[in-house]
């Protein structure tokens, strides 16, 4: 068990785990961050996309030791009033099913909208192939980051 | 602190909480739990008999003007959350934005709370309609007395009773103390909204949680976490139902975070407790780490020589031997085989697949002094309590059952074997504790999708018309004890029913069945048995068609004929709308413009329909095959006919969309290899689920408003999408699909 200092939605965080202890299960068992989700702990599915200093990464396969000089951003400090373009299309459209795999969906998507604020079809489908949505919400994914880059191109006007 | 709060409403709990809240008005009404509705096909609307009665408490109005609904069906994406409270919302004439709604507990007052066979709306439609109607006729009641008026002068608008003569109002807050004073009205004295003046009922709602979901709040099972909680892992055998001789628990009680690990005995009941071990830890990290380390001598039986190549090589050896059963003989198929102007002949085979929900299954349980508390992600509340009274002899009022939100449940929470893997656990520990199961679990511990193999004939006369319908079903089935006698019956979701499309129209028609034992557990997943049924007959009657020289469509609907309806003759008894399906095939054939547009080679067009869960679906899709065999769908239309009203626009159009999105991802990949009675396949890396490329760009939704009882949208929407995609591709190649999935087969073409 060892010491690890991190910098969690801007905020320090102490906490006392094993060195291989992945980033996943200390934000969901020791910092009641659950919004990233646990799928398959291989980076197959997607569902614990997190931002690493902005990169969408897999909480699953990031050992906590890696991260300490990070930052780290989870689905709970991706906007102050959960008022991110995407939040907001999402609800507009009435994306998800289930809902599991969607908090992992706008991670990946806001990573994609920062870079390039206009997608096309093909842009999204390359960014977003690395989550899965076993409910099949993926058109209204599609939709939902269109929409959402409408919403920040107004915002932004 | 460090409890992760689910907004749950216990009966007890909400009651106290509304009593709280200053005398809010708890309606007391009637709920009939006839599941009458399924047994109706051609009736222009449900008429509920009228069974044992219990009273019950749905709906809550706050002094504030809250209106708190209680959802008592599992929420796992069909959207039943935010549907059926909207119906009590359109009755009681509330807005929408004033409405809270909780999930409420397992409890005998709500009735029937499984969530499987697209049954939550059809059997609750009627009586939430009778539930916020009977609350607005109280309120009107209320209003009358206090003004001393006619309530016929009154209306219920926006949460409020209005006199329109003199303009007056009260909103609903005012009216509850004076409204929880009536009686209850009896029926007749209610009168239910007409479908022209619907506010709320087919509009576009969001799901009440998505405000949680886009941010990250806990809502499912997994997020439950109690105060001095641990975490476990339970690992069983890869050869299902296999015995725990010894593992090495004094090494694994030595690993850091690791608070026990112990032998639990089970069962082998393949849908119950089966033997394993536990391992509990102060955190899921430390669980898993130790599992690694766990080293576990099982004693395998003889299921261990089962395999998927055994199987395939079985039942081809039993193809040409008859049938242990006949399902169906009508005519004499074997002369109008002979007399066939032309035979046809293929076999058609189907894997094994897994639910794969993206939640693993878990559950977290807390035992103490004899009583427990379970909090799980189930499709099945029911269950989940009745096999912990049965295994750990804990009585039914012992138990409390807190019913989370699910990741998807596609049947597979139907089957409570890690709810009472949790409660096994935690009643040996005796504190809080949650259960997760890895990737792994869940897949080589699935209740799974039964493979399958048919053998088919068809014959066909001078004209071109189907005269002959020959399958020799070959199926998977467990062993079973009835009767004292020993017998094998088909697993759950591998069985035909005499009765399945074609078999009440063709004038020769026989349906044989062979059962091939095994050791693996099967249940129902999305729309079972049609979910590859359809696939084959859709797809042999495709082969006919072009045998015939005849238009698909137009084979179809001189097999579908000129009978009205088709009386159910089989074990299931369900009469079939002949109407209705060549209604929904008529109109997706017009939206799809089926034979009126003309697509180079490696493009086309297919088409199928299938009834299942009272919805009456067709479906046309249209492919590209690349010369390198590469599939793309392009567009799928959707006809669909499940009665008088769609409930929320918005999910529903969500379903049918995600049902093509999951019948297409089954067609593509899914299969599961079995070797040595193991599953061969691990995680999402050698069991890929569709992603987003695979997508296709456009799917059409219809939906056809008739005269019949309203139903649900789960499962009728996924069993088409296969045959229609694999006409499709037969049409833009003349390759035809007959082994799933996909990619067994080469869609190459020069």
């Amino acid at each position: 068990m060892s010491k690890y200092h991190l910098n969690i939605n801007g905020t320090p965080k102490t906490v006392n785990v094993a060195a291989d202890t992945p980033l996943l299960w200390v934000l969901r068992d020791h910092l009641n961050l659950v919004g990233t989700k646990f799928g398959c702990g291989i980076g197959q599915c997607g569902v614990c996309t997190v931002h690493i200093d902005g990169v969408p990464t897999r909480a699953c396969l990031t050992p906590i030791s890696k991260v300490s000089k990070s930052q780290i951003t989870t689905i709970e400090g991706l906007a102050k009033n959960g008022d991110h373009p995407l939040q907001k299309g999402w609800q507009e459209l009435d994306v998800p099913q289930c809902g599991y795999c969607q908090a992992s969906q706008i991670m990946t998507a806001a990573a994609l909208l920062k870079k390039n604020p206009q997608p096309t079809d093909a842009d999204i489908d390359t960014a977003m192939a690395g989550n899965l949505c076993r409910c099949g919400t993926y058109l209204r994914i599609r939709a939902g980051i269109h929409r959402a880059a409408e919403i920040a191109s107004k915002e932004s006007a | 602190m460090n409890s992760t709060h689910l907004e749950n409403a216990g009966r007890r709990d909400f009651l106290r909480k509304s009593a709280l809240a200053g005398g809010g008005l708890v309606l007391g009404v009637y709920l009939n739990p006839a599941d009458s509705a399924t047994k109706q096909v051609a009736k222009p609307s449900t008429i509920l008999e009228t069974a044992e009665f219990k009273p019950n408490a749905f709906i809550h109005i706050a002094t504030n003007g809250t209106v708190t609904l209680i959802s008592k069906q599992p929420e796992i994406g069909q959207g039943i959350k935010t549907s059926l409270p909207m119906v009590i919302a359109e009755e009681l004439e509330v807005n929408w934005k004033d409405v809270v709604i909780l999930q409420g507990d397992l409890d005998p007052v709500y009735g029937s709370q499984s969530a499987g066979g697209s049954r939550s709306t059809p059997t609750n439609y009627e009586e939430f309609h009778r539930l916020g109607a009977t609350a607005r006729t109280m309120l009107i009641q209320a209003a009358a007395e206090l003004w001393k008026l006619p309530a016929t002068e009154l209306i219920a608008k926006d949460s409020a009773v209005h006199h329109l003569a003199s303009g007056r109002q009260l909103d609903y807050g005012k009216l509850i103390e004076k409204a929880s004073t009536l009686p209850v009205p009896a029926p007749e004295a209610v009168i239910l909204k007409d479908a022209k003046d619907y506010k709320l009922l087919g509009t576009r709602i969001g799901g009440i949680d998505n405000p949680s979901i886009v941010t990250g709040k806990p809502l499912f099972g997994i997020d439950v976490k109690l105060p001095g909680m641990l975490y476990a892992v339970y690992e069983k055998s890869p050869v299902f139902g296999s015995k725990v001789v010894s593992a090495n628990l004094d090494k694994i009680k030595s690993l850091p975070g690791v608070h026990n690990a112990f032998i639990i005995k089970g069962g082998t009941d393949l849908k119950g407790l089966l033997p394993g071990v536990a391992i509990v830890a102060d955190s899921t990290w430390a669980a898993f780490s130790a599992r690694k380390q766990l080293k576990v001598v099982w004693d395998d039986g003889e299921a261990a020589t089962e395999s998927w190549a055994g199987f395939t090589a079985k039942a081809k050896e039993l193809s040409t031997q008859p049938g242990t059963e006949i399902l169906r003989n009508d005519g004499n198929v074997k002369a109008a085989l002979e007399v066939a102007v032309k035979k046809v002949e293929a076999a058609y085979s189907y894997p094994f697949i897994s639910h794969a929900s993206i939640e693993p299954q878990n559950c977290t349980a807390w035992y103490k002094n004899g009583a427990i508390e379970i909090w799980a992600p189930t499709q099945n509340p029911e269950a989940g309590q009745k096999i912990v009274t049965e295994t750990l002899g804990i009585p039914k009022e012992k138990i409390t059952l807190h019913i989370t939100r699910s990741c998807g449940g596609f049947g597979r929470r139907l089957i409570p074997d890690y709810i009472i893997e949790a409660a096994a656990i935690a009643q040996q520990i005796k504190e809080p504790v949650k259960l997760t199961w890895t990737r792994e679990d869940d897949l080589q511990h699935d209740q799974y999708r039964a493979g399958g193999f048919h053998f088919l004939q068809g014959g066909l006369n001078d004209q071109g018309k189907l005269i002959a319908w020959h399958n020799h079903f070959v199926t998977f089935a467990h062993k079973i004890v009835k009767d004292g006698k020993t017998t094998l019956e088909p697993g759950s979701g591998a069985n035909l029913s005499g009765d399945e499309f074609p078999g009440r129209w063709v004038e020769n028609c026989q349906l044989e069945q062979t059962l091939l034992e095994c050791n693996i557990p099967m249940g129902p997943w999305r729309a079972p048995r049609s979910n590859v049924l359809a696939w084959v007959f859709h797809s042999f009657i495709d082969e006919l068609a072009h045998a015939a020289g005849r238009d698909p469509l137009e084979f179809r609907l001189e097999i579908l004929g000129d009978k009205d309806i088709i009386p159910g003759t089989g074990k299931q008894d369900l009469p079939y709308d002949v109407n209705r399906m060549k209604h929904v095939l008529q109109h997706v054939a017009e939206k799809a413009e089926w034979g009126k547009k003309t697509f180079p080679r490696g493009q086309g067009q297919g088409l199928a329909f299938h009834f299942s869960h009272r919805g009456y679906i067709a479906q046309i899709a249209e492919v590209t095959v690349s010369k390198e065999g590469k599939l793309k769908v392009d567009r799928v239309v959707v006809s669909t006919d499940i009665g008088a009203q769609i409930v929320n626009l918005s999910g529903a159009e969500n379903q049918v969309q995600g049902s093509v999105i999951d019948g297409l991802s089954a067609l593509m990949f899914q299969e599961l290899n079995i070797e040595k009675g193991r599953i061969v396949q691990s995680n999402f890396g050698d069991y890929p689920l569709l992603r987003i490329a695979d997508t296709p760009t456009r799917i059409d939704v219809h939906f056809l408003k008739t005269n019949y009882p309203v139903t649900g949208l789960g499962e009728p929407a996924l069993p088409p999408l296969a045959p229609a995609v694999c006409n499709a591709i037969f049409a833009a190649t003349g390759i035809r699909v007959r082994q799933l999935p996909l990619l067994r087969t080469d869609l190459s073409w020069s």
